[in-house]
């Protein structure tokens, strides 16, 4: 009898190592919190609202979440370089009027207008990276910069008013294939493309080197410039990307689009666990964050709490998650 | 016939705003020699061989690898002729692998799908034979470089530095921040990679590491070279007061 107990007080010890070891080889995943966090959401939402776990809602999650995701996953690239991107909102703005119009006014078809709208929002990331990186200005202020810049264009080219009804071949982005939307399908395309660039390519191990300690990697020959100008362009692209799904999703482009994305960008970043500090982060995380900011939304609208309380929540989050973010990582740089 | 030099630095200035770093240096490294490159702070010995490592453009002077003239845009010219640099803080990238410190810049690839990919297997392995000369121990390259200690650091340098076979090793205060047995080491790696034939430019404050294993010295004085001596023909108080001035 004595044996037995003791055999199963060890189990039981045993069996308690085995979890805190697990606990904490979990802890040391940078995305540990933010998966704590979204976990957190969920569970929340669904004690507060009945409605939270239904298909409708759950469909209506995974489509809002993936705009924002794809403009989290850009500013995480720069962010990981060790800069940031301010000018995502208006990049998707001017991009979105630009498609709209070019099908609209110029009777384009839908290929060449969502051609040029891509090209016109990479072309607005690669000059943000070239004032950063031949004028030397801080990229904070550059992309202020191109975000006012953006949001001005979007003014004049769309003279101020909404342009809508698109033709049908480009509303199919914002179908449902069954159960998925087609925007989800792009986001996960786009994830697969950003993560693989990442962690197995050569441009990936510099943005990751660059954002770590900048100046060794210049001094081992990596062109330091060209990292950040593909993090830049990389990250207008997704604006881009962001700018014609939301387009499609609408199906009306005006100028105003996208205010307070880059804050939505820069938070799911930030909660995603990635290091303002440079070199530290994933983009699973920034994904993970942008869910964490999507389901908060999304719970204050079935609780029917104004839009203008929820700006508050979020800033609050964000400002909690930075806290907890922040301790651990330090670098000698 | 005279030997030509390795590597021959001639005439270089550079400037960094009012402030002029080097006037018109001069030197040269011959094959297989160890040259000792000393000066009080601020005598340009850091400015001069980022210059032959590429990380600063000479606003003046030539530099000729083997009697060919180069010019260096970037670091990855000059490693590209063989030379190396391991600079005082090591340039090690916290956040990357011990693998990906070591082939930082020249990472091997292999074609998927027609994209080139990292070949990480090829680097972790490769890696792990360039740290295995050291003798130091490191459990797995493929862990961070985040937690490593100063010798571990150093190592990670060190073969960095030698794993591409250079002709050139430049040493930029490899001793600063190292214990004793650590700076014992350095200096037997000196003296190993003099015996396999590669030429080494060592800058330190320490005088005794200096005599220990250099062939010749060239002395600095706020951005001059104000002397050239034969190692086992001179003395720490004649290198000192070259140093600072008192002739």
């Amino acid at each position: 009898m004595k044996q037995d107990k003791l055999e199963i007080a060890r189990g039981f010890k045993n069996c308690c190592t085995r979890i805190t070891s697990g606990l904490r080889k979990f802890g040391q995943f940078r995305e540990a919190p933010s998966l704590v966090a979204l976990l957190g959401i969920i569970l929340i939402s669904s004690l507060l609202s009945p409605h939270f776990f239904t298909g409708t809602n759950i469909k209506n999650i995974l489509t809002q979440v993936s705009i924002i995701a794809i403009l989290a996953m850009g500013e995480a690239y720069v962010i990981l370089t060790g800069g940031i991107d301010l000018s995502l909102g208006s990049v998707l703005a001017l991009v979105s009027v630009l498609i709209a119009g070019c099908m609209k006014w110029m009777n384009l078809p839908v290929y060449l207008a969502v051609t040029a709208g891509l090209g016109v929002g990479t072309l607005c990331g690669l000059t943000s990276g070239l004032l950063v990186t031949k004028v030397k200005i801080p990229s904070f202020i550059a992309t202020l910069a191109m975000m006012a810049i953006a949001r001005g264009l979007a003014l004049i080219y769309a003279k101020g008013v909404p342009i809508s009804m698109f033709p049908p071949e480009f509303r199919i982005i914002a179908r449902y294939l069954g159960p998925i939307s087609v925007l989800t399908l792009i986001m996960i395309g786009m994830y697969v493309i950003g993560q693989l660039i990442l962690s197995w390519t050569r441009t990936g191990q510099y943005i990751h080197a660059t954002g770590g300690h900048e100046e060794a990697t210049r001094y081992l020959g990596v062109n330091v410039d060209r990292v950040k100008l593909f993090a830049f362009a990389f990250s207008g692209f997704c604006a881009a990307v962001g700018g014609v799904m939301l387009t499609a999703r609408m199906d009306s482009a005006y100028p105003n689009v996208g205010q307070g994305y880059e804050l939505d960008a820069i938070g799911s970043a930030v909660l995603g666990g990635i290091s303002f500090t440079g070199g530290v982060g994933s983009v699973g995380g920034a994904f993970m964050g942008a869910l964490v900011i999507t389901i908060l939304g999304n719970l204050l609208n079935l609780l029917r709490v104004s839009g203008f309380y929820q700006y508050v929540f979020k800033g609050i989050i964000l400002a909690v998650a930075a806290l907890s973010l922040s301790r651990g990582v330090k670098y000698a740089k | 016939m005279v030997e030509i030099p390795l590597v021959e630095m001639k005439g270089i200035s550079k400037s960094f705003g009012a402030v002029k770093a080097l006037q018109r240096v001069d030197l040269e490294l011959n094959h297989g020699e160890v040259l000792g490159l000393v000066g009080d702070n601020a005598a340009g010995k850091s400015t001069l061989v980022k210059i032959l490592s590429g990380v600063y453009t000479p606003d003046e002077g030539e530099i000729f690898i083997q009697g060919q003239r180069v010019e260096f845009a970037s670091p990855a010219d000059s490693r590209r002729l063989g030379i190396e640099m391991i600079y005082q803080d090591l340039a090690i990238v916290p956040n990357l692998s011990i693998a990906g410190n070591i082939f930082l810049g020249r990472e091997p690839v292999k074609s998927f799908l027609g994209i080139k990919i990292l070949d990480k297997r090829k680097m972790i392995e490769q890696s792990r034979q360039a740290i295995g000369r050291l003798d130091v121990d490191i459990r797995s390259t493929k862990l961070s470089s985040a937690g490593l200690s100063g010798g571990q650091q150093q190592a990670v340098a060190v073969g960095r530095a030698i794993f591409f076979n250079p002709r050139v090793v430049i040493m930029d205060e490899p001793t600063a921040a190292l214990s004793v047995k650590g700076i014992k080491k350095v200096l037997e790696l000196v003296r190993e990679l003099e015996e396999r034939g590669i030429s080494i430019i060592l800058i330190s404050h320490r005088l005794p590491n200096i005599f220990a294993v250099t062939d010749r010295v060239i002395i600095l004085r706020t951005g001059r070279r104000v002397g050239e001596r034969i190692t086992k023909d001179t003395t720490p108080e004649e290198i000192i007061d070259l140093m600072v001035g008192m002739d």
